[in-house]
């Protein structure tokens, strides 16, 4: 939305390069190796979820990013994938049905497809706030729905199931957690492989074209409708292969998977990451459920920090992580970087220390209300301090000062690195 | 054979104004015709009409003899008719490359297509350098088109427009904004591009008008008090009154 | 009949509160182009900032000072916020408000805990005004309608009678032209967010006391409140009207009414299914009126989208 499209294909080479396959076979081989260097469970319960994550959050870049549509609903083709796949565990069980399980994924695919066939028939007539609210709408309806049709979403408590019935592919039944990630980090690199390969089709490019100007895309014989309607199919597919990933996970679907709390996750995902690039979400999803996992273990205020950081996002750097680094790529290519690291660290390093001290004081005034009569001891950063002492306060609290004042000295200085750093020496352009 | 292009009685009203009042023109085939008048005579709004982007309040448009009521931007377009804007109508973020490629794709038959690649057509890659190489921009294929100067981003609204070879081309203004020595290139290749096709055009420059017009008509207030060839056009007395003796005269 | 005519009072308490709402959220829409998704997160401060007012002062001072305090923060937003995203499109300022709504829910849950506090209706109200065979109509119910109505009538008085107002007006019926009127734009801009805001504020400082003052009230009432106006029409306040009070009694009515599926079906000719536990369409036969009370409104939405694109009253293109 904010950066822009490089698309530098160059006409003749239309067949794959090194150069263009190099980034997946990377992501391919490191896939392959990360349980070797992360080999206990958790940490692979954590891969596992950051996959299914990146596939999602992909899915849904393909609205916001190339599309152009705010959703506040995607939760729900993610979630309609993940319960119609619990749904075929099930049958598997009892031997209704019988297929490998690797497959599952397609038809939660095939489900969210199906879904948004039906509700982007009338979703993707308008974009913009008009679209935003009615996925809003939809996702409400589906979410409430769970209530009360049990026969699928199984109420209160949900579906659950159990993976290993499929038929076993070469011996392999699912039943330990390292299987499950390589068939979820097979569906991974092929979902993100597809979705990337759409947004080069002619569809995927006049979803771009819609993006920025959907007037002239119909002056050039494109129904802007319609062009929203292939995206949002293709985004419901890839959300709701997210969804078979998480029931083949999780064996558990709840209402939980439906709501706004859990459309509202991505859309912080996928920004935190960066719209305007195809691998934006990906950092995103990286990046968020690492903070999470992190935050989480250590304070109970986590969401509060993940709301900050998304408003804060959104007010100052639009482009998110992805835009960020992006931003570097000129004065990388200028040779340049050198300029920007003493700025860097005299204002933005004090700036992160500021925000760091904020969270401290934050994290004493929570644990001074919140704590029994007469605990005062709590952990911050590593240390033990008194929340009802003065002098922590006063120290957290100079702290804070000291770093947010450097760091506003140093802005002027950092903008004029900055500029430096992005201009041409003189004679060439 | 019926006209590529015919107004019969066209008419709209914003709110209480009536804008266009009963507009009658006919455009033949390969014909190059030049729509002159004041400011606010209701040129472009005419190109809205007869391009969709607005609904007629009444009267007939035909296209090659088909009628084009209630017919979106879009299936006006398939029916091959394409437009330029008079305010630059591009895609902003996309390079520029890009911005002449998305105006190849409907024409070359790709339609919604998920299953190809863009890069895989050579016709398609090599049809938009070709554009760029016609309208001076190759050097600059692979920047945002937002960044564009001016005069670029008009070459590029242009080139946007004849990229898929539609055979009726509407241009509203093309040259406005532009040097001299921009306005001729821009007139060149207008000529060139234009060859056996239909050309409908707004412009307010009189050299370009008379030197590329086969016929001119002239709208004053939402009528047409003149059609015919430059020269009785010129000739016309009550067009010297209403507005070419102020706009010769601007000229020199 | 006395039901029905408690249920129509009840929908109209809730049909009003609604429009406090989104009127604010119409008019901020309308002005600015943006549809403010925090609008109900003013809304809980409000009803929270009362609730804080009210246990060293008491409420009456809750319900004059907590809008103000409400307003000035939302016009605070808007200047140092909102502003800022807007060069960005209106995309990006929706998920700002979006993620302000998330933050603010956040800092509510920081400072009050996540629990509901004890934000109860003034000794002087709790008392009930009158009966409708033997429903009790509570004074507080009654002193809601009369702020709403006070409020409506004052909001409209100044939409037609100011030179702001008829500013106003000309933004809302011709949004492009405002700019060449020679006003001072952002002011203005960051007024009417202001007063907005403010308005949803009050709305909290009633509400608290009947739907509970917890964090998760503003996104309980806050989805309500966006289909209202989509139903209505995005821009109109008309449409808000119409909408607000549609929704209020939809829902109402829905919810004392206890009728069954089973009876419809079955008084259509259907004959149950043997075995009902075992059925899959079991959910279809034991579904009731007050169970798809809550769902209603969304379908109504989704209902007026196919059928009429631009809501009930609205015809403006966004
Ligand atoms: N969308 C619109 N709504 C209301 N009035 C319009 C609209 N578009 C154009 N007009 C009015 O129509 C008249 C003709 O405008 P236009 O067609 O742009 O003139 P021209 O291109 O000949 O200079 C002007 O008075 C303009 O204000
Ligand atoms: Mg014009």
């Amino acid at each position: 939305m904010t950066s822009l499209d490089h698309t530098r294909t160059r006409p003749a080479a239309g067949g794959l390069s090194l150069a263009t396959l190099a980034p997946w076979l990377m992501a391919a081989l490191f896939l392959a190796v990360m349980p070797f260097i992360f080999a206990d469970n958790s940490a692979i319960t954590i891969m596992n979820q950051m996959a299914i994550t990146i596939i999602f959050a992909l899915a849904y870049n393909m609205l916001l990013g190339q599309g152009g549509m705010l959703s506040f609903g995607h939760a729900v083709y993610m979630g309609l994938g993940g319960f119609m796949c619990v749904h075929i565990m099930n049958w598997m069980e009892d031997g209704a049905i019988s297929m490998p399980l690797p497959l599952l994924p397609l038809f939660g695919g095939l489900f969210g497809l199906g879904f948004a066939m039906l509700i982007g028939s009338f979703s993707t007539r308008k974009a913009g706030t008009v679209f935003a609210m009615i996925s809003l709408g939809v996702g409400e309806l589906i979410a409430a729905c769970s209530v009360i049709v049990v026969v699928f979403f199984g109420g209160e408590e949900g579906v659950s199931g159990d993976r290993t019935y499929g038929i076993p592919v070469l011996g392999v039944e699912f039943l330990h957690q390292i299987e499950v990630y390589y068939l979820t980090a097979f569906w991974l690199m092929l979902s993100a492989a597809l979705m990337y390969l759409f947004s080069r089709t002619p569809v995927g490019r006049m979803a771009n074209a819609v993006r920025d100007n959907p007037e002239r895309a119909e002056f050039l014989g494109y129904s802007q409708r319609w062009v929203r309607y292939y995206s949002f199919c293709a985004s419901g597919f890839f959300a709701g292969i997210a969804g078979g990933l998480f029931a083949i996970n999780y064996e558990i679907l709840t209402e939980e998977n439906l709501n706004l709390a859990t459309s509202g996750t991505i859309l912080l995902v996928t920004f935190l990451g960066g719209v305007g690039f195809f691998f934006g979400p990906i950092i995103g999803a990286i990046v968020f459920t690492l903070l999470a996992t992190v935050l989480k273990l250590h304070t109970e205020l986590w969401q509060l920090y993940v709301g900050a950081i998304f408003v804060a996002t959104v007010m100052f750097f639009p482009g998110g992580l992805a835009g960020l680094l992006a931003m570097h790529v000129a004065p990388w290519r200028l040779g340049k970087m050198g300029v920007l690291v003493k700025p860097y660290l005299t204002t933005l390093l004090p700036g992160v220390i500021g925000g760091l001290g904020l969270a401290g004081a934050t994290e004493m005034l929570f644990h001074a209300r919140e704590a029994a009569e007469g605990d005062e001891a709590m952990g911050l950063f590593f240390m033990e301090v008194s929340s009802h002492s003065p002098v922590a306060w006063a120290a957290v609290l100079a702290v804070t000062a000291a770093g947010f004042w450097l760091a506003r000295r140093g802005a002027p200085g950092l903008k004029a690195a900055w500029d430096e750093a992005n201009t041409a020496p003189r004679g060439r352009r | 054979m019926s006209a590529a292009l015919e107004l019969e009685g066209l008419r709209k009203s914003f709110g209480k104004t009536e804008i266009i009042r009963g507009v009658d023109l006919s455009i033949g085939r390969a014909e190059r015709h030049a729509i002159i008048g004041p400011n606010g005579a209701g040129k472009s709004t005419l190109f809205n009409l007869i391009t969709g982007r607005f609904p007629k309040t009444s009267g007939a448009i035909r296209l090659h003899g088909k009628d084009l009521t209630g017919l979106a931007p879009f299936e006006i377009n398939r029916l091959g008719l394409s437009r330029s804007f008079q305010i630059t109508n591009i895609f902003p973020k996309m390079s520029v490359f890009e911005n002449v490629r998305c105006a190849l794709l409907w024409a070359q038959g790709h339609r919604y297509s998920f299953w190809s690649l863009v890069s895989r057509s050579r016709e398609l890659n090599e049809g938009a350098e070709e554009i760029l190489e016609q309208i001076n921009l190759t050097a600059r294929r692979d920047l945002p088109a937002g960044v564009l100067s001016y005069a670029e981003q008009r070459a590029l609204e242009i080139g946007i427009t004849i990229a898929g070879g539609a055979d009726v081309i509407m241009l509203d203004e093309p040259t406005a904004g532009m040097s001299h020595s921009e306005t001729d290139y821009i007139v060149d290749l207008i000529r060139e591009v234009t060859k056996g096709k239909t050309l409908v055009m707004v412009e307010h420059d009189m050299g370009v008008v008379f030197g590329l017009a086969d016929r001119i008509s002239v709208l004053v207030y939402g009528e047409i008090i003149a059609t015919g060839t430059p020269e009785a056009v010129r000739a016309n007395p009550k067009v010297q009154e209403a507005y070419l003796g102020a706009a010769l005269e601007a000229e020199h | 009949m006395d039901l029905v005519l408690v249920n129509l009072i009840d929908g109209l308490v809730t049909g009003l509160l609604l429009f406090m709402l989104s009127s604010g959220l119409t008019l901020i829409f309308s002005m600015m182009g943006v549809l403010n998704f925090a609008h109900a997160s003013f809304y809980m401060l409000g009803a929270y900032f009362a609730y804080q007012i009210s246990k060293s002062v008491g409420f009456w001072p809750g319900l004059l000072i907590a809008p103000l305090i409400v307003g000035v923060l939302g016009a605070l937003v808007e200047r140092y916020g909102l502003r800022r995203v807007h060069k960005y499109g209106h995309v990006p300022e929706l998920i700002f408000t979006f993620g302000l709504a998330l933050l603010i829910e956040e800092i509510v849950q920081f400072f009050w805990g996540r629990a509901q506090v004890p934000f109860l209706a003034p000794e002087a109200l709790n008392f009930a005004l009158f009966s409708i065979s033997g429903n009790a109509i509570p004074a507080y119910k009654v002193f809601m309608i009369f702020i709403s109505m006070a409020i409506f009538i004052g909001l409209l008085l100044v939409l037609t009678k100011s030179r702001v107002g008829l500013i106003i007006q000309a933004a809302l019926s011709h949004p492009q032209t405002v700019e060449t009127l020679g006003h001072n734009v952002p002011l203005i801009f960051m007024g009417v967010f202001g007063v907005g805001t403010a308005l949803a504020g009050v709305a909290g400082v009633i509400a608290g006391p009947v739907l509970g003052t917890f964090p998760g009230m503003a996104i309980v009432l806050g989805s309500i409140v966006f289909v209202t106006i989509v139903v209505g029409g995005l821009g109109s306040l008309w449409g808000a009207l119409v909408a607000s009070l549609l929704i209020g009694w939809v829902t109402t009515f829905a919810a004392s009414y206890n009728v069954g599926m089973m009876d419809v079906l079955t008084g259509l000719g259907f004959t149950p299914p043997e075995d009902l536990s075992e059925s899959l369409f079991r959910d279809i036969w034991s579904l009731t009126l007050p169970q798809v009370g809550p769902i209603l409104p969304y379908l109504l939405m989704v209902m007026v989208l196919v059928f009429r694109p631009y809501g009930l009253f609205g015809k403006r293109d966004v």
